[in-house]
């Protein structure tokens, strides 16, 4: 039998989802829908009576003081006259709308409800929730638009318009074992191509070639389970093919000849980093495991890992983003022999949301709404999990119109002497968490695809949807065995599902798998869908069999699943078995050194000086002020920030948002141990608008702007780990892969210069994306090149930390660094103030020199309060730090050190007020200490400027004397002019 | 004299429960995570301490209401733990989600015959928030609230935190009986931090006793000045937060 149980919220002013209906069909222009009610329902089967579901909802569903509930029995009959007693809340809402997830769609709050039920001592067969929307009368047309533009989402939800035509929730029937072959013989590159697409692979003619070689001197056609093994493990998104790639480069350097591109720049770096620290050196393991590990104090070492779920967040950005986190948090928990996840962070960049919707290519996602759909993952996922999100950006740009970038990291903490783990012969392979469905089909060879607008139905088997809670239970389970060390090596299953993961930490020794003894989530999966599926919250194990018995008990207390599936042999193959028959058998050499590596040609020619163009505004620098405070980039994302759980776990020092006037941080803070002084600081640097001018700028300028985040908060500045994640257009031009390489040679080269080693990264490339415009014509729209640079650093004390809001009327303001004509790519640029002109250009042994310098002022307690200056430049800067504080400033540009080429007065001004040159700090200094200033930064270009005042507002004077006071409160309203919320 | 020992309940989801042990620890107190499936099979377990406190999280995940499977799962599993547990003298403290738990137990504010009078529903902006409030206490009989005599603040970080009772006679009369013990009151400049649209800015209440008591905010959040947003340059980082008062209260109550 089928059960429908609604619930309704009594009263309707606390209906959200229906003023949210209301407000959403406005905007989509359908004007007849001016009222709406939302209703949880609930479909479940079993054999169950009225009298059960009566008591389930009593007891279960529904609050007995704000919430009422009906009952109905679904009979299937799909007549336009709804179940006698499916009465609609009210007369002029006659007309029900169903949105419910696809069958096999993960179901997080309908497993609750099926589980819960048995604390009922009821047993369902099935549960589906189901958002169920009363409406007016409407065009069935409307009601669908409605359906598609605002409630759901093609890729994993199902919508009916009317009554449920249901009678039961569909089941699955087991897989009957059958092997398919895959013939390669005799297939010329055009019939590769051709089978690498339709069979969704992502794999050139060049790599299926060196398959049908391979196998053909095997004797043998290889199997479709062998096949897509190989597609994953040579998958862009699994092993670096474009970064790792020999390349003939020709840049502004010379000719250069790289036999792996990754290797020589960014891992070089590292690598002369280490040895120049020599016994000093506090890397502990990067590159090798799923997150890079350094020392953090005695006891501990800590970990940090930023991974890109793009191409999966612009098909379903809600649950594109909650399982990206998922997947980066597995990481962690995934180092070594298991590391403690203490801190996540998030970075997006999407198109401007007011982007009309006439310029939206067909299945492109509004950013507006996509802003919103990941924020909510994020945020349901991060907090549910119990992991402060404490760090991120939002960047804006119309190139990421079609494809969004989506960063999420995590930060880990473990015992020290446990980043080392390692499989040994004969340990069990055993899978723990959630179990296995068809969903992530291909997660790994799509994201290496580009998107089309046809993706969005193409895909929708590559879209996870994540359970939080079951990843919460996993990593109790797995902290608690690494403590009793009863594993020898763990990694998450991620991109490739169980075919990577197990290919991964079988490497050398290979590993038989008895797929058949993966636990499934519903039957009628294939033994290749098991092997490849992306299914969320797993994670595999390398057990020795002694220890397995211990290892199970404590999954069993935590309710987690684990089960043994093989053994790892030391034969050096991966044979996986169905019910005791071979499906499919690879040697791992081949697999993992097999690929064949194509010589690549890459060119940058650097673009043309320009002189900056003037426009003829005439707008005071405070009125200036106003509109970049209100800038998408700059302005306040409080409605994001406070959606997240940012204090959970208690070690938070410094927030993203603080002070009595509740300003920015440039980088956050957080204790590693509860109770204990020492800190970690975190920050974030991405200058995308400088991508498209000059890749080498681009790079260096976030890495200096990550640094200089952390350092402002008194990070120590030989101590910092970095982090790379490259996402590009299409690197298939030799003139594209020429700016991502020239942005690699910047990241070694500041590297090497700040003596800060990159410990981890990732890229994601082919961030393209290609559609027919309603005229016909073929576009393509890319993305700007975007290395989003990632900042770990260390806080000796944390009670010693700097935030930016000022503190003390009386005190005196400082800029540290020299500003520059460098206005390109800046956010008076993107006002249309001033056009081209000199990018940014950073010279790195002068900022680490810097950095050394205002560190030593922090440590010495001579700084109040320090912010870091980019996006906005001084003026914004000094905003910020007052609205923080609630209290005032003066500040006069002619007294800030400059390196400008004179120009016209106003111009001068609006150079020194809003300039974004690179490493640059505005400090306020305690009157007391301000005498020492000039013993700290010897050497450094630095000025007084001004002072900070009792009075409420911020007073500029210009070079040539004009003085004009803004009021804070004026400059907060203009900041969080965008407080845009779902 | 022996610390008093207090019992960490924690449920699959249950995400605050290690800086409530470290809270209780500063408090003087001895304090264990238990796993309620382990307290289900044994509930004598919970004969050794003198305090059960449910932190915050979002046990089971949440997903059908706040607290609505981990109430269900006390009270059908470990039927009247709880009430013997306060009969015998002992204190229940509930954070956030496990005031939401408490709540749905009906331990804290349901009729003589059952019926929950109030609820926490979500919050007025239909969305998460993690902010930080102005309360006021009028501890009366609450034993976790004794000497919080003076506004103080606290973060929430909650979706389903808005107090709300079947009527208003219901407020007045948990008003009357002394159970509203803690609201949210205006900051410094006056402006009103009731963040979720509580009734009456109700954040926590206890039961008739006095010896259960739920809060929405955190005070194991704030136990040292650092973890208060504007304590750079301003509080001295070592210095005591307010909510370690309240952990102190209740160790007090039963040492």
């Amino acid at each position: 039998m089928l059960w429908e149980v609604d619930v309704l919220s009594a009263d309707s002013a606390n209906d959200h989802a229906a003023r949210a209906v209301v407000k959403g069909a406005a905007d989509l222009g359908i004007i007849a829908c001016t009222s709406a009610r939302a209703v949880t329902a609930w479909l479940i089967e079993g054999e169950l009576s009225r009298s059960d579901l009566e008591r389930v909802a009593a007891s279960l569903l529904a609050d007995p003081v704000t919430e009422q509930f009906t009952i109905l029995e679904l009979t299937g009959a799909a007549s336009s006259a709804p179940d006698a007693a499916d009465t609609p809340p009210a007369a002029t809402l006659p007309f029900p709308l169903h949105v419910l997830p696809k069958p096999g769609v993960t179901d997080p709050a309908a497993q609750s409800v099926l589980e819960a039920m048995r604390l009922l001592g009821l047993e369902a067969v099935a549960v589906r929730s189901v958002k169920k929307y009363w409406l007016p009368e409407l065009p069935r047309a409307d009601a669908e638009r409605l359906a598609w533009k605002l409630l759901a989402s093609d890729a994993i939800h199902d919508v009916v318009v009317g009554p449920l035509p249901l009678r039961a929730l569909s089941g699955g029937r087991p897989w009957a074992f059958t092997e398919v072959e895959v013939p390669l013989e005799g297939l010329d590159e055009a019939a590769l191509a051709k089978l690498s697409r339709e069979r969704c692979l992502a794999l050139s003619p060049l790599e299926l070639a060196a398959v049908r070689d391979h196998f053909a001197a095997l004797g043998r056609t290889p199997l479709e389970i062998e096949l897509e093994t190989i597609a994953q493990t040579w998958s862009e998104h699994c092993c670096h093919k474009t970064l790792g790639s020999p390349i003939d480069h020709e840049g502004p350097a010379g000719a250069v000849r790289y036999d792996n591109l990754l290797k020589e720049t960014v891992f070089a770096a590292t690598r002369e980093v280490r040895e120049a620290l020599g016994r000093g050196d506090w890397c502990v393991s990067v590159f090798r495991d799923n997150s890079g590990v350094v020392r953090f104090d005695g006891d501990h070492d800590i970990c940090i890992k930023v991974e890109t779920h793009n191409h999966p967040s612009a098909i379903e950005p809600y649950g594109g983003a909650a399982t990206g986190l998922g997947g980066v948090i597995r990481d962690v928990l995934g180092t070594g022999l298991g590391a403690k996840p203490i801190a996540n962070l998030d970075v997006f960049c999407v198109a401007a949301p007011d982007t009309p919707a006439a310029e939206l290519p067909p299945g492109v996602i509004p950013p507006q709404r996509l802003l919103a759909g990941v924020v909510a993952g994020v945020r349901d996922y991060g907090n549910r999990m119990g992991i402060p999100t404490i760090a991120g950006a939002v960047a804006f740009h119309p190139g990421y119109l079609c494809n969004p970038l989506v960063f999420c990291g995590t930060v880990g903490i473990m015992p020290r002497n446990s980043a080392q783990a390692e499989v040994r012969k004969g340990d069990l392979v055993v899978v723990a968490g959630g179990r296995t469905g068809r969903d992530g089909i291909h997660g790994a060879t799509f994201s290496s695809i580009e998107l089309t607008s046809d993706s969005e139905s193409q895909s929708g088997g590559s879209v996870q949807i994540g359970h939080a809670i079951n990843e919460k239970m996993l990593v109790e389970f797995i902290l608690e065995a690494s403590r009793q060390r009863l594993f020898h090596a763990i990694t998450d299953c991620g991109a490739g599902g169980l075919s990577s993961a197990v290919g991964e930490m079988g490497a050398s020794l290979g590993a038989t798998v008895d797929l058949d003894k993966v636990p499934l989530k519903y039957e009628g999966l294939s033994a290749t869908e098991v092997w490849i599926s992306e299914a969320q919250e797993r994670m595999v194990l390398a057990v020795a069999p002694g220890d397995w018995e211990k290892l199970a008990r404590i999954a069993a207390d935590e309710g987690v699943e684990a089960t043994a599936i093989g053994t790892f042999t030391g034969d050096g193959r991966i044979e996986l078995k169905w019910a005791g028959r071979v499906a499919g058998a690879l040697d791992c050499h081949f697999l993992h050194e097999g690929r064949p590596r194509q010589r690549l040609q890459s060119r940058y020619v650097p673009l043309p000086a320009t002189a900056p163009a003037w426009s003829a505004s005439t707008a005071s620098l405070g009125a200036t002020l106003l509109e970049i405070l209100a800038a998408p980039d700059v302005a306040s994302k409080e409605w994001i920030i406070r959606q997240y759980d940012h204090e959970v776990q208690g070690c938070s020092v410094v927030k993203p948002l603080l002070g009595p006037g509740e300003g920015p941080a440039d980088a956050t803070v957080v204790r590693g141990v509860l109770g204990r002084d020492r800190g970690i600081a975190l920050g974030v640097g991405l200058r995308h608008r400088i991508g498209p001018l000059d890749p080498w700028q681009m790079a260096a300028g976030g890495i200096i702007e990550a640094v200089a985040n952390v350092v402002a908060a008194g990070a120590d500045p030989d101590r910092i780990a970095l982090l790379d994640n490259f996402c590009w257009g299409d690197t298939r031009r030799p003139e594209s892969l020429g700016t991502l390489v020239e942005a690699c040679r910047a990241c070694h080269d500041v590297a090497v210069d700040l003596g800060a080693p990159f410990v981890s990264g990732k890229d994601s490339l082919n961030n393209v994306f290609a559609w027919t415009d309603a005229a016909g014509k073929p576009r393509e729209l890319s993305i700007p090149p975007t290395l989003l640079a990632t900042a770990m650093g260390q806080v000796d004390d944390v009670r010693r930390v700097v935030t930016p809001d000022l503190k003390r009327p009386g005190s005196r303001l400082a800029v540290i660094g020299l500003t520059r004509d460098d206005l390109a790519g800046s956010q008076l640029e993107a006002l249309g103030v001033v056009t081209g002109g000199a990018v940014p250009t950073i010279h790195a042994p002068s900022c680490r020199k810097t950095f050394r310098h205002l560190a030593g002022a922090i440590r010495d307690g001579g700084i109040l309060a320090c912010h870091d200056v980019s996006d906005g430049g001084l003026l914004a800067a000094v905003a910020e730090m007052a609205i923080g504080g609630g209290i005032g400033a003066t500040i006069d540009l002619g007294k800030v050190p400059t390196l400008l080429e004179g120009g016209q007065e106003r111009h001068a001004d609006l150079t020194i007020a809003f300039a974004e040159s690179p490493c640059r700090f505005v400090c306020e200094v305690d009157a007391a200490s301000a005498g020492r200033m000039g013993e700290w930064l010897e050497g450094i270009p630095w000025a007084w400027v001004g002072e900070v005042v009792t009075a409420p507002e911020v007073t500029i004077t210009g070079c040539f004397g004009a003085d004009e006071s803004v009021a804070i409160d004026r400059l907060a309203r203009a900041w969080r002019s965008r407080q845009a919320s779902t | 004299m022996l610390s008093p020992r207090v019992l960490v309940l924690r449920a699959p989801g249950t995400n605050c429960d290690h800086e409530t042990v470290h809270a209780f620890e500063r408090a003087g107190a001895i304090a264990k995570r238990v796993h309620v499936h382990a307290l289900a099979e044994k509930p004598s377990l919970a004969d050794d301490y003198q305090i059960l406190c449910i932190p915050g999280g979002f046990s089971y995940g949440d997903d059908i209401a706040s607290g609505r499977i981990l109430a269900l799962e006390l009270k059908t599993r470990l039927g009247d733990l709880l009430a013997r547990f306060r009969d015998r003298g002992g204190l229940v403290l509930g954070i956030c989600n496990g005031f939401q738990v408490l709540m749905q137990t009906g331990m804290l504010v349901a009729d003589p015959d059952g019926k929950p009078r109030a609820s926490l529903a979500h919050n007025r902006s239909g969305q998460f928030t993690d902010q930080w409030v102005r309360l006021a206490a009028k501890p009366g009989k609450c034993a976790m609230l004794q000497g919080l005599d003076q506004p103080f603040d606290l973060p929430v970080a909650h979706g389903e935190g808005r107090f709300v009772t079947r009527c208003a006679a219901d407020l007045d009369a948990l008003a009357a009986a002394g159970q509203l013990v803690l609201r949210y009151t205006t900051d410094a400049t006056g402006q009103p931090t009731n963040p979720n649209g509580s009734a009456g800015d109700v954040a926590g209440v206890c039961d008739p006793t006095g010896r259960v008591f739920g809060l929405m905010p955190h005070p194991e959040r704030f136990l040292v000045a650092t973890q208060h947003p504007s304590w750079n340059g301003r509080l001295d980082g070592d210095a005591f937060g307010a909510g370690l008062a309240i952990f102190a209260s209740a160790v007090k109550a039963v040492s």
